[in-house]
């Protein structure tokens, strides 16, 4: 994706960063990406649609190990992608990581965390947002 | 509203390690000569996908988490390290966006080598005891990079903490610091160059150790303590060895620094070394232990705090995020192949 | 509404072209589908064209104009339409030109479908058919193509039992059916162990589980079917055609292992056909991957959901099968260019209706259906053929 302009990028950072979504206040369905209508009140939900914050916890619905990747993530390769479904209901695609990816299972337990998704090269912009990793039970060994 | 102090604190560590056998075996070194002669036997390493700014918001999601305050509260953000993502623009914008402190809020980047993230905690005392703002975040991270085969090589690692400062919940009261700093070129990386050079034997006596000392000399004078009056002691952690020795030659025992001595499991952390001590510290400590902190930047300069912890540390939720020995517990080894594939060591286009 | 008949087809070799440009591609297939149509070309009222994004393969947009132009029917100034749905470009260009012949605005339209992906690096390929996903959604975050229709297979696998063993039994399928067809980009049998031990694309997906790059490019020439027969004999009508779309991302759907725009659109062409799944006699789907291929025989009807891959399996999709599932090796054996592939697989369809498609005909073939898929199923057409 070389040489667009960081204003495509730098306009997602509440959504990309935060997993800021909509809701609409009529039937209270939440959506992530933002939608400017409810696709399901459509003209009732126009102006009532309202910014939330998801949890970033969820569940892997399904995954896979790309082998073969893109020019711009060949250096992370292999590495997992699963569409994770959030507490609120709503499904996002992301990578799945800090874990080892013969463990990863649908159904699986994941958390956001904040990465480095992206950048327009050595000299571009670096692009942040969320990514995903197995919720662990932290054991204490001193 | 009593003293300025720590309201909260979070910690992050990348997940994978790298053993120092590893490392020396590559270059041809003995691995069981450089773990004793450093005092470490592995260090953490951030994946390509991590960075400083990702650390810190890591860091400060964890502080924020246990804090249980509005993020708009936070009226200033100061990152120290010495390996920002970008030389111009500043990582404090993306922490500030991305635990959303932002936009009615101060924030600048600090560098000074190993000590910029308690240099950025003393600016936040100074903006709250002013009365500018109500809580600072004062972050200190890194992801070290070191040349390959050069002796920091071993050491340089990645890590960082997170520190919320105010006067309301405070859980560590900040009694008082001091800071000792000279103009002593023992360690730099030149603008625009990626490795930082280093004076060899030089960044010990005339640097770390002067700078550590006095510092911390000055600061008890002023505070009229002495060690044993000290529970924690925390002091940069370059190596194994240079924190146990300063320790022993200010008068401190094994006891009071063992906690807050992280550098033999993960490295030297730089910016993020001293304050991940202090975080480990405060995972352990109980009301009324009182924990001295000095830190050390090469170039050179050291901060020295006497902090004294609180009550409020007792219903602190500190579960609501990892705790340091969580964070350093939860690894993955990897080899120096894929470390030089992290580190950006191995060219590829 | 008028009945609309299709009187010409044609198709350039499928595979890597190197020495055959974008322009040189489309104007074969066109010229040639004009000469089995038996028109001259001063007949032609329209042509609509069918292209992915010959932006990004070949730097070169207004495809509308310029295959008007090196087909030489500019001289006439006929109206040019360039379609874009992905990679059911071309199925969708043939639906809009279908609508103009129904409508009666148009009477001889040309529909082409084209794309030359060679012209371009394996990983700059593989970048612009990500585009097909939502960019800012699922391609940025390092998701390919292949990957999103991995994350169906493995759901496919975990929901249904379906195993790695029938996803290549698609592979191995089309293949077979490939070598009888002398267009396809592969001649080449394999084995269920070749699929399985080729490399990993994105797991559970290997490379053998994959379409290729390709060039190539297809013509069909469409008529009001009462003027049919003043050019053939062999007419083979449209008798249903539908389209739907769904969610542009995947996780965008309560069920990833349905395409709702299948069902939708196949539904649609069946009711206006007035047939049932089980009339159809022959079927090319879109299998750019193999899990693809099973969705597409669960979502068209062919069987239950969750049978697909037991149906191939027990051969019910081979050629002799009960319901022959892309007798000209599909997508995977006989080449996807995307553009061109859903205007290819009418034209098989319409071979295969006419007794004309050689070694690999389907007996008594009179109902045929072609099923074309844009992204992971965001958008489907599918067209129901049949032999007046």
């Amino acid at each position: 994706m070389g040489g667009e302009a960081v204003s495509r990028f730098w306009r997602e950072i509440p959504q990309r960063y935060n997993l800021i979504g909509t809701k609409c206040k009529v039937c209270n369905r939440i959506y992530f990406p933002q939608r400017e209508v409810c696709p399901f009140c459509r003209r009732k939900s126009i102006g009532k649609m309202e910014e939330v914050k998801l949890s970033g916890r969820g569940k892997i619905v399904t995954y896979t190990i790309i082998h073969v990747p893109p020019k711009k993530f060949e250096g992370q390769a292999p590495y997992a992608v699963a569409v994770v479904e959030l507490e609120e209901g709503v499904r996002v695609t992301s990578q799945i990581v800090d874990c080892n990816l013969d463990k990863i299972k649908i159904g699986m337990e994941v958390e956001a965390t904040f990465r480095r998704i992206q950048d327009d090269g050595w000299t571009g912009a670096i692009y942040y947002g969320y990514k995903f990793r197995p919720v662990e039970k932290h054991e204490d060994k001193k | 509203m009593g003293k300025v102090g720590i309201v909260s604190y979070g910690a992050f560590i990348p997940i994978h390690r790298i053993k120092v056998d590893d490392i020396a075996k590559t270059w041809g070194r003995d691995g069981e000569t450089i773990k004793k002669s450093l005092g470490v036997y592995e260090k953490s390493v951030p994946s390509l996908d991590e960075d400083t700014a990702t650390i810190s918001v890591e860091a400060a999601r964890h502080a924020l988490a246990r804090a249980g305050i509005n993020p708009k509260e936070i009226g200033a953000i100061y990152v120290g390290s010495e390996s920002h993502p970008y030389a111009v623009k500043p990582t404090g914008t993306i922490v500030g966006e991305a635990i959303g402190a932002t936009p009615s809020l101060m924030v600048a980047d600090y560098e000074f080598a190993c000590k910029a993230g308690t240099a950025a905690i003393q600016s936040c005392m100074a903006l709250i005891e002013t009365g500018m703002i109500k809580y600072g975040l004062a972050i200190g991270a890194d992801t070290a990079q070191a040349a390959p085969g050069d002796a920091l090589e071993y050491t340089a690692a990645a890590g960082g903490a997170a520190f919320i400062i105010g006067k309301d919940g405070v859980i560590a009261e900040i009694n008082g610091t001091y800071s000792f700093t000279t103009d002593t070129p023992d360690f730099w990386r030149r603008e625009g160059r990626k490795y930082p050079a280093h004076g060899g034997r030089f960044t010990g006596s005339p640097a770390y150790f002067r700078h550590i000392i006095n510092a911390t000399k000055c600061l008890m004078e002023k505070m009229g303590t002495k060690p044993e009056d000290y529970d924690y002691a925390v002091f940069h952690q370059p190596n194994g060895k240079f924190p146990r020795a300063v320790a022993k030659m200010l008068g401190f025992k094994e006891d009071q620094i063992k906690h807050g001595l992280l550098c033999p499991f993960i490295g030297n952390t730089y910016s993020g070394s001293s304050l991940l001590g202090l975080a480990a510290v405060l995972d352990v400590a109980k009301p009324g232990e009182r924990i001295l902190l000095t830190s050390y930047g090469s170039g050179a300069g050291s901060d020295s705090f006497d902090i004294t912890v609180t009550d409020a540390i007792e219903s602190f939720p500190k579960e609501k995020a990892p705790t340091v020995s969580q964070l350093i517990n939860r690894k993955n080894y990897i080899d120096y192949a894929i470390y030089a594939k992290y580190r950006d060591i191995l060219y590829w286009e | 509404m008028r009945e609309v008949a299709i009187i010409g087809v044609g198709l350039t070799k499928f595979g890597e072209l190197w020495d055959k440009s974008f322009r040189q591609l489309i104007t074969e297939a066109g010229t040639k589908a004009i000469l089995d149509a038996g028109i001259r070309g001063s007949e032609i009222d329209a042509l609509y064209v069918g292209s992915m994004s010959p932006g990004r393969f070949i730097g070169q947009e207004h495809v509308g104009a310029l295959v008007a132009d090196s087909s030489g029917l500019t001289v006439m100034h006929i109206p040019a339409t360039r379609i874009e749905s992905a990679c059911a470009s071309g199925g969708m260009a043939l639906r809009h030109a279908y609508i103009a012949v129904a409508a009666g605005i148009h009477d001889i339209v040309i529909v082409g479908g084209v794309e030359k992906m060679t012209d371009v690096v394996g990983s700059e390929a593989t970048n612009i058919l990500a585009m097909a996903a939502d960019q800012e959604w699922e391609a940025f975050f390092g998701v390919t193509f292949p990957a999103l229709y991995a994350m169906i297979a493995r759901r496919h696998m975990y929901e249904y039992g379906t195993t790695r063993e029938q996803l290549a039994m698609v592979a191995v399928k089309n293949h077979e059916n490939a070598l009888l067809n002398p267009n396809a980009q592969f001649h080449r049998k394999i084995t269920v162990e070749d699929v399985i031990n080729s490399p990993p694309v994105a797991t559970p997906l290997n490379l053998l589980d994959c379409s290729p790059i390709s060039d190539g490019a297809a013509a069909l020439v469409l008529c009001p079917l009462e003027k049919a027969k003043e050019y053939t004999d062999k007419i083979v009508k449209i008798a249903g055609s539908g389209q739907a779309t769904d969610s542009l991302a995947l996780h965008g759907r309560e069920d990833i292992c349905t395409f709702m725009s299948t069902v939708r659109a196949s539904r649609e062409a069946y009711k206006q056909a007035g047939i049932q799944p089980k009339d159809v006699d022959v079927a090319e789907v879109h299998d750019c991957f193999t899990i693809a291929e099973i969705l597409a025989i669960e979502d068209l009807g062919f069987v239950k959901k969750g049978e697909g891959g037991k149906a191939v399996e027990e051969g019910l999709t081979a050629r002799d099968g009960e319901i022959p599932v892309n007798p000209s090796g599909g997508l995977k054996a006989k080449g996807h260019p995307v553009g061109a592939t859903g205007v290819a697989q009418v034209a098989e369809i319409v071979l295969q209706l006419r007794g004309e498609a050689e070694k690999r005909q389907i007996p008594d073939a009179r109902i045929g259906l072609a099923h074309n898929i844009g992204g992971s199923g965001a958008s489907c057409t599918v067209h129901i053929l049949e032999a007046v």
